[in-house]
């Protein structure tokens, strides 16, 4: 007989609180260019190491290296780069609109701003994504007017979704963008039936689904999973590993091992991990999956590897929770600046082109944010009608809901 | 025109809309091959192929929300979950997603889904195979929800649904499967067969979203009852030899106020009866409702008739349902007031 032991529970920590000395030693690093890149289609179980590792094209000197660089012209780089600082020059403009009271709330994309910009652009027209709340770069990178954007954030008079959502819960069909929910990963089980849907109407359009680190731990994760695994949906998977759930680390969701791409493995589905500030090997990756998604192969998981520089939220403190050198200390360093170096060691940019470049940009967004506040913020000027609570809740309106507006004299 | 049980009626409703369109799609667990436990959706799979009617895993959150993307893409999904005591897995798809989906995109984004759910008690189901949750589902803004009581409806009702640009939920009250049982449970069930409105049209057509029918006139007290129900009220009405009028609701969201309005004011006496739980049961609503708009022409307080508050028991169910003794002492009680 064994000795019954006391037994004890185990709450994952993360290596350091704030006060703490940031330490990254835990994330293994694949040198850039190590990482094979197999045929599309490889069978799951032939490629399991890629949900280990992680797939890097830039190196530290800027150079693209390895056999998943090269998918993409100086001219697609440049683009990717201009996208990037535009997404983050509106962060920061919006960040500040929210801060001197013009909208409720923000959320900002600091430091991961190459995940969704250089994933659209692996994406065709009429592919459909199903984001969650930090892929504003979809829409950015597939030149969604960042006016209606603004206009959607100050739920102004002009917002295209007439004031009922959040702000930064964009909608867009025609962009390839669902309308965001609040609540986690619902969206992902969503992404795999509009892809089912695709293929049992012979189409050729695939979709994307997004998820957070922590949502993973959400029961539509595991049902979008088994649904996609099953039907072999012609859907990709993207996992944003930024290290953080609002205050809670990555651990909580994973546990101390395996990877979140790992999850995809006992489903059979490829997964691959890409270092998620590097501009080239997300598209180059996303590229890879498309194309496998297109081909009637199936679903691919992808994790994409990177570090929430910014707060959670404006409603969010993360010197509570974690040191404030922590993301300096992150060793995949910033997106926006890697694909600079690169193209600046390529010759076809320069520091000076640089700053003339996000002085423009600055520009772009301030004149964007002029044009969306004279149809008014959250709390002054335009607004939408308080008729306009009552209608689209159903294609047409039933009579309780109409006696209701009556009542409310609208 | 021929005579079919609800089951059938039900399988009818979907054989048509799947012919008509072929964007209507069925799934869920067990529905393919084998045609439902209840064989609701027996056929359809030989008939249309197995990507247009097939098997699921048991994952209802997984049904419901690939159905919401299916729509969002454009197609007509028609879901089933096994047991709408299963549904609860999907209740954030249904009501976070599928209520939502067209208000919060403004109509960029619509949810066209319709799910089919076996209801009720009455077939020893025990706790887990015999609950209405109707309720839950009337509280969402931007569901629809309605309970058939006989094949003709249930038929025109779903083709109805499937075509509706908003989702639906759809509960089929399984004691009704197979005949309009009517609370006796020492009666053997009357088969559709033997039944008015078990003929049903063999082709296309609906009954309307949100209209109540009038299943017996009357004068001097006005039952209100949806599914079983409306059979345990219309068998109550019977027995105890009073003049009721028993309204059969149908549609309970979006709901035919009107009828209630116009049946009440004429008879001045209500009794509401459901088979759910009776504490924030959708009878609240109707009462509510009834003593909104006709208070001057009350003259008895409005009484409920529901399931007892606790868990569906499994060996006294026969207890537990409302049957024609209980609604009859309600009846008592208002023509008594």
């Amino acid at each position: 007989m064994v000795d019954s032991a006391h037994l004890s529970l185990h709450v994952p920590e993360p290596a350091v609180r704030p006060g703490g000395q940031p330490d990254f030693s835990n994330v293994k690093i694949a040198k850039a260019g190590s990482v094979p890149r197999p045929e599309v289609d490889v069978a799951s179980e032939d490629i399991r190491d890629l949900a280990y590792s992680i797939i890097r094209v830039l190196n530290r000197d800027g150079e693209a290296v390895g056999p998943w660089a090269g998918s993409l012209s100086d001219e697609e780089l440049l683009t990717g780069l201009r996208n990037m600082m535009k997404l983050r020059a509106f962060d920061a403009r919006m960040l500040m609109a929210q801060r001197q009271g013009k909208t409720s709330f923000y959320m900002q994309h600091l430091g991961e701003e190459a995940v969704s910009c250089a994933f659209r652009k692996a994406l065709n027209k009429g592919d459909m994504n199903f984001p969650t709340y930090r892929q504003a770069g979809l829409l950015i990178a597939d030149d969604y007017p960042m006016v209606e954007m603004m206009n959607q954030i100050y739920s102004n008079e002009s917002d295209p979704l007439h004031g009922r959502q959040l702000p930064i819960m964009y909608s867009s069909k025609e962009h390839g963008f669902f309308t965001i929910s609040g609540n986690l990963a619902t969206q992902y089980v969503q992404a795999v039936g509009w892809a089912m849907a695709s293929a049992i109407k012979n189409d050729s359009r695939i979709a994307a689904a997004w998820i957070g680190d922590g949502s993973t731990a959400e029961s539509d994760f595991h049902s979008a999973l088994v649904f996609a695994s099953t039907y072999k949906a012609p859907v990709i998977l993207n996992i944003v590993n930024n290290q953080w759930a609002i205050s809670t680390f990555q651990g909580i969701a994973r546990g101390g091992s395996g990877t979140f791409a790992a999850r995809g493995l006992g489903f059979g589905i490829p997964a691959l991990r890409v270092d998620g500030n590097d501009y080239l090997a997300v598209h180059a990756v996303a590229r890879w999956a498309a194309e496998r998604a297109r081909r009637n192969l199936g679903p691919t998981l992808i994790e994409h590897v990177t570090y929430r520089v910014g707060a959670h939220s404006t409603s969010d403190d993360p010197s509570a929770y974690r040191p404030k050198t922590e993301s300096e200390a992150w060793p995949l360093g910033d997106p926006v600046l890697r694909l600079k170096k690169h193209l600046i060691v390529k010759g076809v940019w320069s520091e000076e082109r640089h700053v003339q470049a996000e002085a423009e940009i600055m520009d772009e967004v301030i004149e964007a944010q002029r044009q969306a506040e004279a149809h008014g913020t959250l709390h002054a000027g335009g607004r939408p009608s308080v008729r306009d609570i009552f209608e689209g809740v159903y294609a047409e309106m039933p009579a309780h809901i109409r006696r209701q507006r009556q009542k409310a004299g609208y | 025109m021929a005579r079919m049980t609800m089951i059938e009626a039900v399988r009818s409703a979907m054989d048509v809309s799947m012919a008509k369109d072929d964007n209507v799609v069925v799934f869920g667990e067990d529905v393919g091959y084998f045609g439902g436990v209840f064989r609701c959706t027996q056929g359809l799979q030989a008939k249309y192929g197995r990507t247009r009617c097939f098997d699921t895993p048991i994952s209802e959150s997984g049904i419901v929300g690939t159905a919401i993307g299916m729509a969002a893409y454009g197609l007509k999904p028609c879901v089933e979950i096994q047991f709408a005591d299963y549904m609860y897995p999907a209740y954030d798809q249904l009501t976070q997603e599928a209520a939502r989906i067209r208000y919060r995109s403004n109509g960029d984004f619509t949810c066209p889904i319709v799910v089919r759910m076996p209801t009720g008690g009455g077939i020893f189901g025990g706790q887990t195979h015999s609950q209405s949750p109707e309720a839950l589902f009337t509280h969402v803004c931007g569901l629809k929800v309605i309970v058939p009581s006989n094949p003709y409806d249930a038929k025109g009702l779903l083709i109805a649904a499937i075509e509706d640009p908003d989702p639906v939920m759809y509960l089929e009250p399984k004691r009704l499967y197979n005949g309009p049982f009517d609370g006796h449970h020492e009666r053997p069930v009357t088969p559709w067969s033997k039944h008015d409105l078990g003929e049903v049209p063999d082709g296309h057509y609906t009954i309307p979203i949100g209209k109540a029918e009038v299943r017996r006139e009357g004068s001097a007290v006005t039952v209100i009852a949806y599914g079983t129900m409306v059979h345990v009220a219309l068998a109550a009405a019977e027995d105890a030899g009073i003049d009721a009028e028993v309204i059969d609701l149908r549609s309970l969201l979006p709901l035919d106020l009107d009828t209630i309005v116009k049946s009440v004011t004429k008879t001045g006496r209500c009794v509401v009866v459901h088979e759910a739980t009776l504490t924030s049961g959708f009878g609240a609503e109707v009462v509510s409702l009834v003593q909104e708009h006709c208070f001057y022409h009350l003259e008895a307080p409005v009484v409920r008739v529901a399931g007892w508050d606790t868990p569906y028991p499994h060996a006294q169910e026969w207890d537990y349902f409302p049957g024609p003794g209980r609604v009859g002492r309600a009846l008592a009680e208002v023509m008594e007031a």
